[in-house]
């Protein structure tokens, strides 16, 4: 799922002080699992606003609402007029939702709540970590199923490199070699072998070095 | 004796001598002096002289402007090329131009993460690994071609070498990986700096079990200990460095201004010991910021004269 981190309050609040009115909108899917931009996280961000505008005494009507997606056309229905009649969207979405609701909206203001960090999993309670790059030319079958691309610091197809150590990347002791964990998949998997088959250089055209990517499905 | 390049390094491996190569840092400024009057301290007592590619990621003179400069001085250089700042359209541009200037050896490395050094904020590159730039140079010298498939009228000439660490994780591949860097064409390699000469044995038993030892020469990476101090450091903060606490404990036993005598002692007795085994083709000694050194360990490690090559 995509994660995203709220952005630090200030920030938002520069963004936004200037309007009259606002409309703090969620996006309950995958970013309210990491509990940053959902329905819930756009109320209290609305609350907090509220009580900085009365610290700051600007005025500025502040609302909230939100939606299951923002990514998708046929989630907005229910979010229609408030949106239409809003001066301005402050959006929890990923830089997707964000993107999404200024394309539907293209006179109205809208500031991204969030930054949109990675694509991840949840390993454990309240811990989310990379896992793709969304490269588009998937190698998890040749690398027992660990990620070169998001998970090792140089993205190295031949790794490890030099400064593997104790099964820990050079950079920080707490990010973990990804080439260690190849290493040691494919030597559960017997076929630690295969450790010596060269990867080919990679297509990057198929990453975002070859620009937007879309693909439309036939007959739709 | 079949040679694939003009490299007198190339000439000296194949002729059966041991080599002896070392490394000079570019300067952090337009200023070419510092770096040809390194080149000029060690010429007599080595084979050739690596240029550092903004090792640490800490920006400097560029690797191949100051191996042009050595080579207009008569010195014989390795350009080291790093693959995190530079994409394939790039790295191959440079490999060209360096030919040009008659510069035969390049040695192919991932580089240090830009983490380390003084633009943490840079984006890395990464467009190939180091396996593949080893791939990419002899690609263009013996197919003749650029990667992307054109000819090249005039291929460039260089003997390619790689870096092996013995002491990085995890253990078991270190051998392996060296196969790979031989199978994606490696003609030498250079280590990183050995003070753990048991687990450098260890590994190199490993080399010679395979025969990869008869496929690509490798040279041993020396680096003489300044004082205990750098000893810790190195042991500490420097990623993939294997420093034993013998070292240390024995290096803390001789008086602080005795104790870059004993790193160079402990350095030419590094030597010695492995000259005499199956599988070391010579030494690379990087004496870091401390260039004079170089020719002090060569004869005392009784390395010098240098042979003379055609």
């Amino acid at each position: 799922m995509i994660v995203g981190e709220q952005k630090p309050f200030d920030e938002i609040w520069e963004m936004v002080k200037g309007h009259r009115q606002l409309t703090v909108f969620g996006c309950n899917t995958c970013v309210a699992v990491c509990h940053q931009g959902g329905n819930k996280e756009a109320e209290i961000l609305a609350s907090l606003l509220r009580m900085r505008a009365v610290q700051e005494e600007v005025t500025i009507e502040v609302v909230h609402g939100g939606i299951e997606r923002q990514c998708e056309h046929p989630f907005f229905e229910s979010a229609q007029e408030q949106l239409v009649a809003s001066e301005a969207v402050l959006s929890l979405a990923c830089g997707i939702g964000v993107q999404f609701v200024a394309g539907k909206y293209p006179s109205t203001p809208v500031y991204p709540a969030l930054n949109t960090t990675f694509l991840g999993d949840v390993p454990a309670d309240g811990l989310f970590t990379e896992k793709c790059q969304a490269c588009g030319d998937c190698v998890l079958g040749v690398t027992g199923g660990v990620c070169p691309v998001s998970r090792c610091c140089k993205r190295l197809f031949n790794g490890p490199c030099g400064g593997s150590a104790n099964g820990k990347c050079e950079i920080s002791k707490e990010i973990d070699c990804a080439w260690q964990l190849v290493v040691d998949r494919l030597e559960a998997l017997g076929k630690l072998d295969d450790y010596e088959k060269i990867a080919p250089i990679k297509d990057w055209s198929k990453d975002r070095a070859g620009g937007p990517r879309s693909f439309k499905l036939e007959g739709f | 004796m079949e040679l694939n390049t003009d490299s007198k390094l190339e000439k000296i491996l194949k002729a059966g001598h041991l080599a002896v190569t070392s490394e000079c840092g570019p300067p952090r400024s337009s200023d070419p002096a510092g770096i040809i009057k390194k080149g000029h301290l060690i010429k007599d007592h080595v084979d050739c002289i690596n240029i550092t590619d903004n090792q640490t990621s800490v920006t400097r003179l560029c690797s191949l402007a100051a191996c042009i400069h050595l080579k207009r001085e008569g010195l014989e250089p390795v350009l080291q090329m790093v693959v995190r700042d530079r994409n394939r359209i790039a790295l191959q541009s440079d490999i060209l131009g360096a030919a040009s200037f008659g510069i035969s050896n390049v040695l192919c490395l991932s580089g240090d993460h830009q983490s380390f050094g003084d633009h943490p904020k840079a984006q890395n590159v990464f467009d190939i690994d180091s396996m593949q730039l080893i791939q990419t140079v002899r690609h263009m010298r013996d197919e003749g071609r650029f990667l992307g498939g054109d000819e090249i009228k005039v291929p460039p000439r260089l003997f390619v070498g790689a870096a092996a660490n013995p002491f990085a994780d995890p253990f078991k591949i270190r051998v392996p990986r060296l196969a790979k860097k031989i199978a994606a064409g490696a003609e030498f390699i250079q280590t990183q700096c050995v003070y753990n000469l048991e687990k450098f044995e260890l590994w190199l038993q490993g080399v010679v079990d395979r025969g990869l030892h008869e496929k690509v020469f490798i040279l041993p990476g020396i680096t003489p200990m300044r004082s205990v101090g750098m000893a810790k450091y190195m042991a500490r903060a420097v990623p993939g460095m294997d420093v034993p606490a013998d070292l240390i404990k024995r290096l803390s036993g001789v008086p602080k201004e005795k104790q870059s005598e004993e790193g160079i002692t402990i350095a030419v007795e590094a030597i010695q010991r492995l000259k005499e085994l199956p599988g070391v083709h010579g030494f690379h000694i990087m004496a870091i910021e401390w260039e004079e050194k170089v020719p002090e360990i060569v004869e005392r490690a009784g390395l010098y004269p240098r042979p003379q090559v055609a």
